[in-house]
């Protein structure tokens, strides 16, 4: 396989790769070609397990604030909503496209791609679909909101007493899954694929 | 793996960003728009305008920057007394209440990493227009680092919600936004997309 660097432009023939190899750029060290083992099955199954996740971290508490017996709590799509109705209308828009809109937009991607091709059809367009995850991607910050929910922990647990939601854990699995999801994905393999069956 | 030590511009092919296929260019003169055959992408040889584009990104981070760490992220209300929390500020509660951990991730995610990202495209912009044949494995090896850590300067940002989101309490305790949260979070997303607008295969071209 001929390519050219994306961060170099250097061009260079890839030999077969094994099951798990990878191809670096000789010149800049850029990862060229990650194969993966059942790449499409992999993803598929993480895109799932991800969707349901996703609902689960969603339909409960994250967090739950208590002081002087009042108890507060918040939902993932809770807190953009507060922050919205506090009048930080651009804050909630950042918010909830790094924290919502991206990783679940990444989720119904990996869906709309790779069911199709676990059932061996061709999905329609992919190439945008694929284009659309490249530029999706650095937006989705969940790994960085848990950091937020350690941080903010540390803080409120001087204030008040503080109790993790039921929908914490669900969360916390799910930027596993998402991490992994992204990890999980051959895009050489799945153009091999689309081509072979044109 | 074979090196064959041309690039792929100097062989008039460039390959697409998101498939990785190898496509022709046009002879020069031709002005047409090449897309991928195989996935459609717009292509083009390098990004466009792309050491003007990130210039003015990273001069308008810079300029945020400074609104964004003068002015409280956060303010505080606890038994009716009004606190007004800064980046810096955070850090130095952190430390003084001895949680060093956590004072040691909000200073690097929200005050390094950012000064950080700015000082590296600076210094990629520059030798790129010097043609610098400085170190360029080094120096795409920093762009690396750069655009895949700025993300975690966010961090600020989401405590912030989460704060605003569980204390709202009237006199009681409340938390609330500050102006310095919207411009952080302006230098954040500048940030990101400066890096995205740096080709870094213009620090090779300088070697060719
Ligand atoms: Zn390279």
């Amino acid at each position: 396989m001929h390519l050219a660097c994306h961060e170099c432009d250097l061009l260079q023939s890839i030999p077969p790769l094994s099951e798990r190899g990878t191809a670096k750029c000789g010149r800049c060290g850029a990862v060229l070609v990650r194969h993966k083992p059942n790449s499409i099955e992999r993803t598929l199954a993480l895109a799932v397990t991800g969707l349901i996740l996703f609902i689960l971290a969603n339909a409960f508490p994250i967090l739950e604030f208590e002081i002087n017996g009042e108890i507060t709590a918040t939902t993932l799509i809770g807190a953009v909503g507060s922050l919205y109705a506090s009048g930080e209308w651009p804050l909630a828009v950042v918010v909830f496209l790094t924290t919502q809109a991206a990783p679940l937009s990444q989720i119904l991607i990996k869906l709309y791609v790779y069911l199709p091709l676990w059932l061996n059809r061709v999905p329609w367009r992919p190439g945008v679909a694929f284009r659309l995850l490249l530029e999706i991607e650095p937006w989705s910050m969940m790994s960085v909101f848990m950091l937020g929910i350690l941080v903010s922990v540390v803080k409120l647990a001087k204030m008040a007493h503080i109790l993790p939601g039921t929908s914490l854990w669900a969360f916390v699995l799910l930027i596993v899954v998402l991490a992994a999801a992204v990890a999980s994905m051959d895009t050489a393999l799945v153009w091999q694929r689309l081509e072979a069956s044109r | 793996m074979t090196t064959t030590q041309n690039t792929a511009i100097q062989k008039r092919l460039t390959s697409c960003h998101s498939c990785h296929q190898l496509v022709r260019l046009p002879a020069a003169h031709e002005r047409v728009r090449i897309s991928c055959p195989r996935c459609a992408s717009v292509l083009y040889p390098r990004k466009r305008n792309s050491i003007a584009r990130t210039w003015a990104l990273v001069i308008a981070a810079c300029v945020f920057y400074v609104p964004a760490n003068l002015l409280p992220i956060m303010e505080v209300t606890s038994l009716g007394a009004v606190q007004a929390d800064t980046i810096m500020s955070g850090v130095i509660y952190f430390v003084q209440s001895g949680e060093w951990p956590i004072a040691v991730v909000i200073f690097t995610a929200s005050i390094f990493i950012p000064i950080l990202k700015l000082l590296v495209l600076i210094l990629l912009l520059a030798s790129v227009q010097m043609r610098s044949r400085w170190r360029p494995r080094d120096r795409t090896r920093l762009y690396r680092i750069t655009e895949t850590m700025g993300r975690w300067s966010m961090v600020d940002i989401y405590v912030v919600t989460i704060m605003v989101a569980l204390v709202h309490l009237g006199a009681l305790a409340n938390v609330a936004a500050g102006p310095g949260a919207l411009y952080f979070a302006a230098v954040v997303v500048i940030t990101m997309f400066a890096a995205m607008t740096f080709d870094p295969r213009l620090i090779w071209d300088a070697l060719e």
